[in-house]
């Protein structure tokens, strides 16, 4: 009813190609970021930025970026712990080494040095593939893992091997309070979202989806698979790098090697399979299933009073999210996101579907 | 609509109503102090955790059984699971930080990376951060580090503990010479906090220091154990936490090495890591944070008030745990914190501003401790502007394969090789900071 393009026509190229060719859409998403460039800030509490919405921004942006190179690419990756590590550790000794240098400088050149790092643990993907390439890529997670901890110059000499954020500024304004963080990675993750989205809908994305669906047919139509495998790889990197630094930054201001250990790879791996391979909203509704739904669950049972002892809410956490995750998968193996477009099929149609 | 969907349409309008209705009674809500207990009770570490927590809920319980609260304000307080992990850390103390009518009276996450994120934190918060031995070493200095309060003692002073009780057994300071230490560690910031601290001494005293990192939870450490038969140092000096030290202890005992040469920081020594062990770990020492296992005058007092009218929080038999009774001196500082703060600021809710002045202006003599009835457990501890820590005495104690029993000498900690250590590392995280160091020599002038 309220869901339908009649009398929308596409009468130029540029208006069959855009993004969002239904006009509802094109409300909802503007709606969606008018919410949240301006009514989040406005009405959200500390508690509300900090600990959710940063988190699940900064790890949407990890997911995305984990999406191009599993869900388009079809390149397996467990190292994703590890280019955000890089990302992270590259903008701390940039920062630190050289004085004065923006901070939106460091976090590209954070996210380009994880993008030569990710192409080099990348290169055994011309090899090998599937689950053997996950195998190679876990080398990069525990090489990064042991670099940080042993080599005391990436971390300027910390006896702990933790570090410490310097203070943030972008343009003279200190990135200090909770709505100026959640502001900063809401720009970041909109403008590299929008260029992901725009690079798979592009040239590049195809070559890296006809890799993805049989990479011999596309080397065959000419498509070359090392050109492919590794820009997906770079891509990739640079964004997960990104994501590690603003993790590190803005997220925890002070973090160890272990904060991106292999644990951070398959929790991103997940996000990415429960919310939709190859698919950028996915990415998002992987990232709000995996960072917000245990938050939710462990609250739950205090929202409704329910008393309950520390441990069990704990346990029932656990139980509960694991059945979901059991739930989603059956339910629709390709992700929240092809859950998400058979539900806009079905509402073009309601409430007449015949 | 079918009945499915009824039935799902039913419990979702309960949910709501639910939801809604008033759970929390806010009628007394202006004369509460509220305490955010953040712990881990799941998990690997799981069973360090849990005396620990039940140690400092039971002691709140019991101040508003026997006092009713803290000269009438009474305690709440919420626990919020952490597990042990950084993020859900920080979700923790972002969830709890304004709760109750003055916000979080103190924060006291058990862990040292946890410490490390919410040090960044808590400043900005004007919310104080309470690490009983654990945490950042250098935040002992209070000039820069003026909301952290690393009270009873840091890694640095329990390494430095651990090496005089060494050097005392080796019969003198230059006996270490060309003796081999080893550092088996877990991998994080807690396990490389003492790093520091042993290559300064082994610097000094000559031995060779040898690092070995085990990574979380600590379930594997062949390796590690190989590395130590192989290089077969005169001492093992294990930091590890949760499943990590009843491992490390097992396989010890498989590598045949001499558990009387193995010591145990103050978080390796307690039942938990020796039980499931038990005679065969007969001999291993470990750190004490001053006190071990034992029932005194505060415990009786909880299992009267508490226990007694089935209110506890665990097993009965659990309090008087080692862990148990450190989670119950974290509870006793940070509400004697509140105590000392009311004394200046009358007897009503403090901030969070304000327990940072009781606990910086904190003084537990031999009459304080007595009235805790902690006498014989903790010694006098006295902080100041420039020393959050207040105090660094420790024991040692060995399993003799039933119990652990105390030994007599009680140490502290070198402060000429300790004060310049923490002196230079505060001053690098001012700088990092851009954080000005209080001047303390004013702030007592002005203050009092």
């Amino acid at each position: 009813m309220f869901y339908r393009e009649n009398g929308q026509f596409k009468t130029s190229y540029v208006s069959d190609t855009q993004i969002f060719p239904i006009l509802q859409d094109r409300w909802f998403v503007a709606a969606l970021l008018a919410v949240a460039f301006v009514a989040i800030p406005l009405l959200g509490s500390d508690y509300l930025l900090r600990a959710l919405l940063i988190p699940f921004l900064i790890l949407s942006l990890a997911a995305l970026g984990l999406n191009v190179l599993v869900g388009y690419c079809g390149q397996i990756s467990l190292g994703t712990g590890a280019f955000m590590a890089v990302g992270a550790y590259a903008a701390f000794n940039l920062m630190v080494r050289i004085s004065g240098l923006p901070l939106l400088v460091a976090l590209v050149l954070a996210g380009l040095i994880a993008a030569v790092i990710g192409m080099v643990f990348g290169l055994p993907s011309l090899r090998i593939r599937g689950l053997y390439l996950a195998v190679a890529t876990l080398a990069a997670q525990f090489f990064a893992d042991w670099v940080f901890s042993h080599v005391p110059w990436l971390t300027n000499g910390s006896s702990s091997g933790s570090v410490t954020a310097p203070n943030l500024q972008v343009f003279g304004l200190a990135i200090d309070t909770p709505v100026r963080k959640y502001l900063f990675c809401l720009a970041i993750l909109c403008v590299l979202a929008l260029a992901v989205k725009n690079l798979v809908r592009g040239r590049k994305g195809r070559e890296w989806m006809a890799t993805r669906d049989m990479d011999v047919a596309a080397s065959v139509i000419g498509i070359s698979p090392v050109r492919a495998k590794l820009s997906a790889f770079a891509v990739s990197s640079f964004i997960t790098g990104i994501a590690g630094a603003l993790w590190a930054f803005v997220h925890l201001g002070s973090w160890e090697p272990a904060a991106f250990n292999i644990d951070v790879s398959l929790k991103l791996l997940f996000m990415i399979i429960i919310g939709g391979l190859g698919s950028v909203m996915g990415s998002f509704f992987g990232a709000a299933f995996i960072v917000l739904l245990p938050i939710f669950l462990n609250q739950l049972p205090g929202l409704l009073g329910i008393p309950a002892s520390t441990s069990l809410i704990s346990h029932l956490e656990f139980m509960t999210f694991g059945v979901l995750i059991v739930v989603f998968l059956i339910a629709e193996p390709h992700g929240l996101a092809a859950l998400w477009n058979t539900a806009k099929n079905k509402l073009r149609l309601w409430p007449f579907p015949h | 609509m079918n009945a499915l969907h009824k039935t799902a349409l039913a419990a979702l309008v309960g949910l709501t109503l639910a939801a809604t209705l008033p759970v929390n009674p806010a009628a007394a809500a202006d004369k509460e102090q509220f305490f955010p207990v953040l712990v881990y009770r799941t998990g690997p570490y799981g069973p360090n955790g849990v005396p620990w927590a039940n140690g400092y809920v039971d002691y709140l319980k019991m101040i508003n059984a026997r006092d009713g609260g803290i000269n009438g304000v009474k305690i709440t307080w919420e626990e919020c699971e952490t597990a042990y992990a950084t993020d859900r850390g920080v979700e923790c103390y972002e969830r709890l930080k304004s709760k109750g009518p003055t916000g979080a009276t103190v924060v006291q996450p058990l862990s040292t990376g946890v410490t490390f994120a919410l040090t960044e934190k808590a400043p900005k918060d004007k919310i104080p951060l309470i690490t009983a031995g654990y945490g950042r070493s250098e935040s002992a200095d209070g000039a820069v580090f003026k909301w952290n309060f690393p009270l009873l003692g840091t890694y640095w002073t329990a390494a430095d503990i651990i090496m005089q009780d060494i050097t005392k057994r080796e019969g003198g300071a230059d006996k270490l010479k060309g003796k081999t230490i080893a550092l088996v560690y877990h991998d994080s910031p807690y396990g490389k906090e003492p790093i520091a601290m042993l290559e300064m001494r082994s610097k000094l005293q000559g031995f060779k220091f040898i690092k070995l990192p085990v990574t979380h939870p600590g379930v594997e450490q062949k390796a590690t154990w190989l590395q130590v038969r192989r290089e077969r140092p005169d001492y093992v000096l294990l930091w590890g936490w949760g499943v990590m030290n009843a491992t490390a202890l097992k396989e010890a005992i498989a590598t045949a090495y001499p558990l009387n040469q193995m010591y145990g920081v103050w978080w390796s020594g307690a039942e938990p890591d020796v039980k499931d062990v038990g005679e065969a770990a007969k001999g291993y020492n470990a750190l004490a944070m001053q006190y071990g296992a034992g029932i005194g005058k505060v415990q009786q007092d909880i299992l009267k008030y508490v226990y007694d009218k089935n209110q506890g929080t665990g097993p009965r038999d659990m309090v008087g745990q080692v862990l148990y009774n450190r989670g119950m001196y974290s509870a006793i500082l940070a509400v004697e914190g509140v105590r000392r703060a009311q004394e200046q600021y009358g007897k009503k809710p403090m901030t969070g501003e304000q327990v940072r002045w009781g606990l910086e202006n904190l003084n537990l003599n031999e009459a304080a401790l007595k009235r805790l009835g902690i006498e014989g457990q903790l010694r006098p501890l006295r902080t100041t502007c420039e020393d959050h820590m207040g105090s660094s005495w420790a024991r040692m104690q060995t399993w003799d394969g039933s119990k652990w029993v105390m030994h007599d000498t009680w140490y502290q900690a070198d402060m000429q090789i300790i004060k310049p250590m923490v002196r230079d590392a505060a001053a690098r995280y001012a700088k990092e900071h851009n954080i000005t160091p209080r001047d303390c020599a004013k702030e007592m002038t002005s203050g009092s």
